[in-house]
């Protein structure tokens, strides 16, 4: 197996008496869709906090492309390479769909302490963004104010905003949360055409979705790990189901 | 965000589209080229102003009008902070005073060029805004408008306790300001287009700072700052550098403030002079520039108005802001834009 491209080991978080994330350790190589799932309050969002930089662990540590990246702020860690988006929404809804895009660019691109010439008017940089939107079908909508969109075209958005980054992984913070059928279809096969180009870390609750997509699964109970595996193995794994998946198949 | 909505949108996409897009291309009236025209228009009729004052034989019309567009700067200034940094910063009137100190103090030291007094008072106000907003936006909300209100009021004891300089009671100056030796600030008529000169300056500045690289990380962190962190940018720097803009903006005003009025006083960095600009900002639309310009033109001129009614004028303006907060969200920009929004195109 080749290098990893996020490696994490023994990672840790509590918040006071309650572990949150208990020993978490896990690696991801480069080119693989890894999932993450497990029932409500497991810690999943936790762990992507931790992993994104938003949240400093308590010990363990994460290496990114070779590098440790425990210590680094969110901000350092995105110039690496590493980008997230979020479960709840969160584009800026009074700028256009393009410029939300264009500012991921723009972060990439040089000083932004520029401050005479209309950012609005630079090509490369809203090349560079058209082209992000496009992987998520969203040119038609470049120009629309992004607050206009439909809550998918959103989702939609929110994987673009991290792609124009120029992430290699990028960790996704359950992309389909409040969508529809249709809505969760569009994002689902956008998703399997992001892996071609990417490593994905892929937070998700739609079951159906994540044993299509990914190669491997990890599933987090209680803030543990307790299988990590290709999908077939996890889903028959007796833990997880007694744990996980039994009670969804009981409900 | 329900499930059921978002089918609904889904399935009316191009449905949408159109009137959605008209609406959106509709909206630059405020930020886009509808805002520029009305500033152009204002300026050229404020250019206008001093041989209409001299046709209608009022000449106080230009004095007026300068002081008015004194603060028109200063407002400006502060609606960078404000209106696109988000940042409710409450001591602002500090560098309208350090502006104006700096051309007393000159002054008073035997320099009366215009040019130096002005590089002194951008250099002080830029150097106060650097230390004062670096503390200050270790804060956030309430404890932002605190912490600038504390740091603007030190500004205003520190003046009142400097007795070489009039202390309390502030101080007279001997002469205007002189410009490479020339006295040419003497006449009310130059200082007025003088005044018009920097303000048509600051808003040309200030509208491309808004729209550059810069003001994009600056409006994108209003708008959501967690956001920003996570595509790469440390808001706490470009927050910094608006400050310190803004700051060194407002000293300029103090400069033009001290000349207009020849009389400087530790009441220009009072608490209720930041909040008077706080009030021209909102009034006039927050994020807009052309709406601080509109704001400090109507605040002024309600203040002389109301004036002439009674004393208790101050209880008939809270009356009107309060009515106007209500009824026209955005301010006076946001009512004309929305009164040109319901105009068919």
């Amino acid at each position: 197996m080749s290098e990893p491209l996020l490696s994490v080991s023994h990672l840790r978080k509590s918040f006071g008496a309650l572990a949150v994330t208990d020993d978490v350790s896990f690696n991801v190589a480069p080119g693989e869709l890894h999932a993450i799932i497990g029932p409500n309050g497991a810690g999943k969002t936790t762990l992507i906090h931790q992993l994104s930089g938003s949240l400093a662990s308590d010990s363990g540590a994460i290496s990114f492309a070779g590098d440790e990246v425990t210590r680094l702020s969110m901000v350092d860690r995105v110039r690496r390479g590493l980008a997230r988006s979020f479960q709840i929404t969160s584009i800026l809804e009074a700028f256009t769909v393009l410029e939300n895009a264009a500012l991921a660019v723009q972060a990439r691109s040089g000083s932004s302490f520029r401050f005479f010439r209309s950012a609005a008017r630079e090509a490369p940089i809203n090349d560079a963004a058209m082209a992000a939107l496009a992987r998520v079908k969203l040119d038609d909508r470049a120009h629309r104010r992004a607050g206009s969109l439909s809550h998918g075209e959103k989702r939609q958005l929110e994987i673009a905003i991290a792609l124009a980054t120029g992430a290699r992984l990028l960790l996704l913070d359950e992309p389909l949360a409040g969508t529809g059928r249709e809505e969760s279809a569009v994002l689902v096969s956008l998703m399997r055409e992001l892996k071609e180009t990417h490593t994905l870390v892929l937070i998700e609750h739609d079951m159906d979705a994540v044993f299509a997509l990914a190669d491997r699964v990890s599933v987090l109970v209680y803030g543990q790990l307790i299988a990590t595996g290709v999908p077939e193995v996890v889903r028959n794994h007796r833990d997880v189901r007694a744990a996980y998946l039994g009670e969804e198949t009981a409900a | 965000m329900s499930a059921g909505e978002s089918k609904i949108a889904l399935g009316g996409k191009t449905a949408r589209t159109t009137p959605d897009l008209a609406r959106d291309r509709r909206r630059g009236i405020v930020d886009g080229r509808g805002a520029a025209l009305a500033a152009v228009l204002l300026l050229l009729a404020l250019s206008l102003l001093p041989p209409i004052a001299l046709l209608i034989g009022d000449p106080f019309l230009v004095v007026t009008a300068t002081r008015i567009m004194i603060f028109a700067i200063a407002a400006l200034s502060l609606d960078l902070v404000l209106g696109y940094g988000a940042m409710v910063s409450f001591g602002h009137a500090a560098f309208l005073g350090l502006g104006a100190y700096s051309v007393a103090i000159l002054l008073a030291n035997g320099t009366s060029d215009i040019l130096i007094q002005t590089l002194v008072a951008i250099l002080a106000s830029a150097l106060f805004a650097l230390v004062t907003g670096a503390i200050s936006l270790r804060t956030k909300g309430v404890y932002f408008i605190m912490i600038t209100l504390a740091f603007g009021q030190m500004a205003y004891f520190f003046m009142v306790s400097l007795s070489a300089y009039g202390g309390d009671d502030g101080m007279t100056l001997a002469a205007r300001s002189t410009l490479l030796g020339l006295p040419v600030l003497n006449s009310d008529l130059t200082l007025f287009y003088l005044t018009l000169g920097v303000l048509a300056l600051a808003f040309v500045g200030l509208r491309a700072v808004i729209f550059s690289r810069f003001g994009r990380v600056l409006r994108g962190t209003r708008q959501n700052p967690v956001r920003m962190q996570a595509i790469g940018f440390q808001p706490f720097a470009y927050q910094l550098t608006a400050y310190v803009i803004a700051g060194a903006l407002a000293g300029v005003a103090g400069v033009l403030l001290a000349n207009q009025a020849e009389f400087v006083s530790p009441a220009y960095m009072s608490w209720q002079r930041s909040g008077e600009l706080i009030v021209m900002v909102v009034l006039g639309g927050m994020g807009t520039l052309v709406g601080a310009i509109g704001g400090a033109i109507a605040f002024l001129l309600l203040e002389d108005w109301l004036a002439k009614f009674s004393e208790h004028w101050k209880l008939g303006l809270g009356v009107l802001l309060v009515c106007l907060v209500l009824f026209t969200r955005g301010g006076i920009a946001g009512g004309i834009e929305r009164l040109f929004r319901r105009a068919p195109s």
